[in-house]
């Protein structure tokens, strides 16, 4: 057991992975000799060489399109993408290809790679280095999508999206990489180490993928929250003093339909929280889910606090980001009403 | 001297417009064909800068009278070439009957190779069995020379109960991971960074085994064409990466997609790839050029490119009809030929030929083809089924069917 930041975490799963299965090769822009541009394969190319951890040229299509190949060989590429906003050139082949590739072959070929990127705002990137694209790939048939918030969950996650045999996106929320995160970004930044998540276990374990966790228990309010967005509904319902149950999913698709359905009834109120874009978010879908699995539970009407339906904009990154105020306004509605 | 330039000239911009289009008398005289056996044939550790003319060139083997001369006569066996003109007997016999089948109302949709099909044939003998093959949707000729069952095509033509795609696929995006032949997407292109990807796994794992990608000439337009180019040459991969121009893109020309003023074998040389253009009608020099990168990529000497110059004679598929935009039966006046026709004469040239085993071959493959549709119409046709249960539908869209789809499985009562 050690004591770990996100970044640490993620390093250690894919050391794991890389010295477990001969199968696995990381790659990416800047991943190997340098490490990656937030550290997250330091020293893995030292460690397992410099064909299973090796840069790319700058060219997120070209990656995928590479990735697949090797998964239809029988490898298991993980891939990063240095920002989740560089994710867009690559999407035919994450979505018309890995996707769909077992369904199309009739199982014969699959691609079992596992795509990184660092997603989310807070740290002052503009338009391209802070978006929350998840929504685009939940709705693709044949994906997976997971999110972190802890450097336990960082690791267990990643090491069990590796293993697993359909594609998955893996999206790290960067705001997290070395240290909780609370929203009130006048605060002073808070380490991992004081945090109990952040002790992480030597070796192989694995989360498995399409089970959410309960960060708080509650009666009140049934908050559905992931990646950064955990950290900072903990600190809302807090805030607010609303005894709040919150949901952190860790895997959007699948699901954990069952854990979100037991809290909503039982509290029979929902507060939904992203930092992506609103519309069509996926903040919509699990609005949706909740209303056909829990209709005659809700006592007011379900919320979702987001992102505006803007780009992320440098200079206003604060009234951008949904942040604890916001989450508290929400709270305070659904149990006004 | 550079160009006079007018002072204040007006600016116009130039979009290309093939020679002929409807309703005038095709004319191929201004394609510059040289004689057969002209080109050299550089040592395969070669590299690109050192044979850039083989890009611009054109490998052939085949003469006007059938004869196999200069360095690239690949000097294969009479059993090999008699292989050879049966697979691509079968490949023609194979389209006109999926062809009907679909006029018949069998099936949705279907795609003739025409005229190519000495490039899938010969490079599917020239590779090993066990090379991993990235085709487009013109290369049926790769998994009818590795001999898989014409039946087993035939049923994912017709998307019935014996399809091994289970009825998920347009008809001819084949797949079987058997043959070594990746299954076929519509989103052109993207095979070709996926087979650098396969190689360079290959080298990754000291494996043996190389890949070869097919594109078109138009889809070189593409990022994924760029990406392979880039991937393969970057990390040497053991990959065969070929252009088959056949020179249209549905109604859109070659110079469309680029071809005016260069080869799409001059496309590899800004990668430091070395390229060969070669007349794709000619089994024995595609066969030749392809036997040379293969050698260069099992020696760990990287990519070729190979540009396979052709011409598509038939529709670009059946919901096509090339009389809108170019010369009637323009195919039937390519100066290269009919690729069946000349291997055919290039056996009868060498004396093991004759009209009687010509006859007895067609035969044979008539009966074969026939048989195999038999076999196939009896699993059922799209019109008529009977096809796999549409719970189908749910399955292989992960390796275990979440939640969500096995309650909508349930909505949707199958």
């Amino acid at each position: 057991m050690a004591t770990m930041t996100m970044v640490q975490a993620l390093n250690a799963a894919m050391d794991e992975m890389l010295t477990r299965d001969g199968d696995v090769v990381v790659l990416g822009e800047d991943v190997g000799y340098f490490g990656g541009v937030f550290r997250c394969t330091d020293g893995l190319q030292r460690k397992h060489g410099r064909t299973r951890v090796f840069d790319t040229p700058i060219t997120e299509a070209g990656i995928m399109g590479i990735a697949v190949g090797m998964a239809a060989y029988g490898l298991r590429p993980v891939a990063e993408m240095q920002f989740a906003d560089y994710i867009y050139p690559a999407c035919d082949q994450l979505i018309s290809e890995a996707a769909r590739l077992r369904y199309r072959s009739g199982g014969e070929f699959t691609a079992p790679v596992t795509v990184r990127a660092p997603y989310g705002g807070g740290i002052f990137g503009g338009q391209t280095h802070s978006q929350s694209p998840e929504a685009i790939f939940t709705h693709v048939a044949g994906m997976k999508t997971v999110i972190p918030s802890t450097p336990y969950d960082a690791k267990g996650l990643l090491i069990a999206a590796i293993e697993d045999d359909d594609p998955v996106m893996f999206f790290e929320p960067k705001r997290l990489y070395n240290g909780p995160f609370e929203g009130y970004h006048d605060r002073p930044v808070v380490p991992w180490a004081k945090h109990p998540a952040s002790e992480v276990p030597d070796g192989h374990y694995a989360i498995p993928l399409g089970k959410a966790a309960t960060v708080r228990s509650g009666g009140a309010v049934t908050i559905l929250a992931y990646g950064t967005m955990v950290h900072v509904a903990l600190a809302a319902a807090r805030d607010a003093q609303v005894d709040a149950e919150i949901l952190d999913l860790r895997t959007l698709v699948p699901v954990d339909i069952e854990a979100i359905e037991a809290s909503v009834r039982k509290t029979g109120r929902c507060v939904i929280v992203h930092e992506a874009t609103r519309t069509g978010g996926f903040g919509a879908e699990l609005s949706a889910l909740v209303q056909e699995h829990c209709f005659h539970h809700l006592e007011t009407p379900i919320e979702r606090v987001t992102g505006w339906d803007t780009p992320y904009p440098h200079a206003f990154e604060w009234e951008y980001f949904p942040g604890p105020a916001r989450i508290a306004e929400a709270l305070r509605r659904v149990m006004e009403e | 001297m550079d160009a006079p330039v007018p002072v204040q000239a007006p600016l116009n911009l130039h979009v290309p417009e093939p020679p002929q289009r409807p309703g005038s008398e095709i004319d191929f005289s201004a394609l510059v064909v040289p004689p057969a056996g002209a080109t050299r044939r550089p040592d395969t550790g070669t590299p690109a800068a050192e044979m850039t003319d083989l890009a611009y060139g054109l490998v052939r083997v085949l003469d006007d009278q059938g004869h196999a001369v200069g360095p690239w006569d690949p000097g294969l066996d009479p059993d090999t070439l008699v292989r050879g003109l049966r697979s691509m007997m079968t490949v023609r016999a194979y389209d006109e009957r999926m062809q009907r089948a679909q006029r018949q109302g069998k099936t949705s949709f279907y795609m003739k190779c025409t005229g190519e099909e000495a490039i899938a044939v010969a490079q599917a003998m020239a590779v090993d069995r066990s090379d991993m093959l990235f085709p487009t949707y013109r290369q049926q000729g790769l998994l009818i020379a590795r001999d898989w069952p014409l039946a087993d095509m035939m049923c994912q033509v017709f998307s019935n109960a014996g399809d091994r795609l289970k009825g998920r696929q347009m008809p001819v995006f084949y797949s079987s991971r058997e043959a070594g032949f990746f299954s076929i997407s519509g989103n052109l292109g993207t095979q070709y960074s996926q087979a650098v990807g396969w190689a360079m796994a290959s080298a990754i794992k000291g494996d043996t085994r190389i890949a070869a990608a097919w594109i078109g000439e138009g889809a070189t337009a593409e990022g994924d064409f760029h990406h392979a180019l880039t991937f393969a040459s970057v990390y040497r991969a053991p990959v065969i990466l070929n252009v088959v121009n056949n020179h249209w893109a549905i109604s859109s020309f070659h110079g469309i997609a680029g071809g005016e003023r260069t080869t799409f074998a001059a496309r590899g040389l800004g990668y430091g790839i070395p390229s060969l253009r070669v007349d794709g009608n000619d089994f024995l020099a595609v066969h030749a050029a392809t036997r040379w990168a293969a050698a260069r990529a099992r020696a760990n000497l990287g990519p070729t490119l190979i540009e396979l110059f052709t011409y598509r004679a038939a529709a670009h598929s059946t919901s096509d009809d090339p009389g809108k935009y170019r010369p009637e039966n323009a195919g039937a006046h390519w100066p290269l030929g009919d690729p069946i026709d000349r291997l055919r004469q290039h056996l009868t040239a060498s004396g093991v030929w004759s009209e009687a085993r010509q006859e007895a071959l067609a035969r044979e493959v008539a009966e074969t083809v026939q048989a195999a549709g038999k076999e196939a119409e009896a699993l059922g046709t799209l019109d008529k089924g009977p096809f796999h249960s549409a719970r189908t539908m749910f399955e292989d869209v992960y390796k275990t069917m979440p939640w969500h789809l096995e309650r909508q499985r349930r909505q949707a009562g199958v």
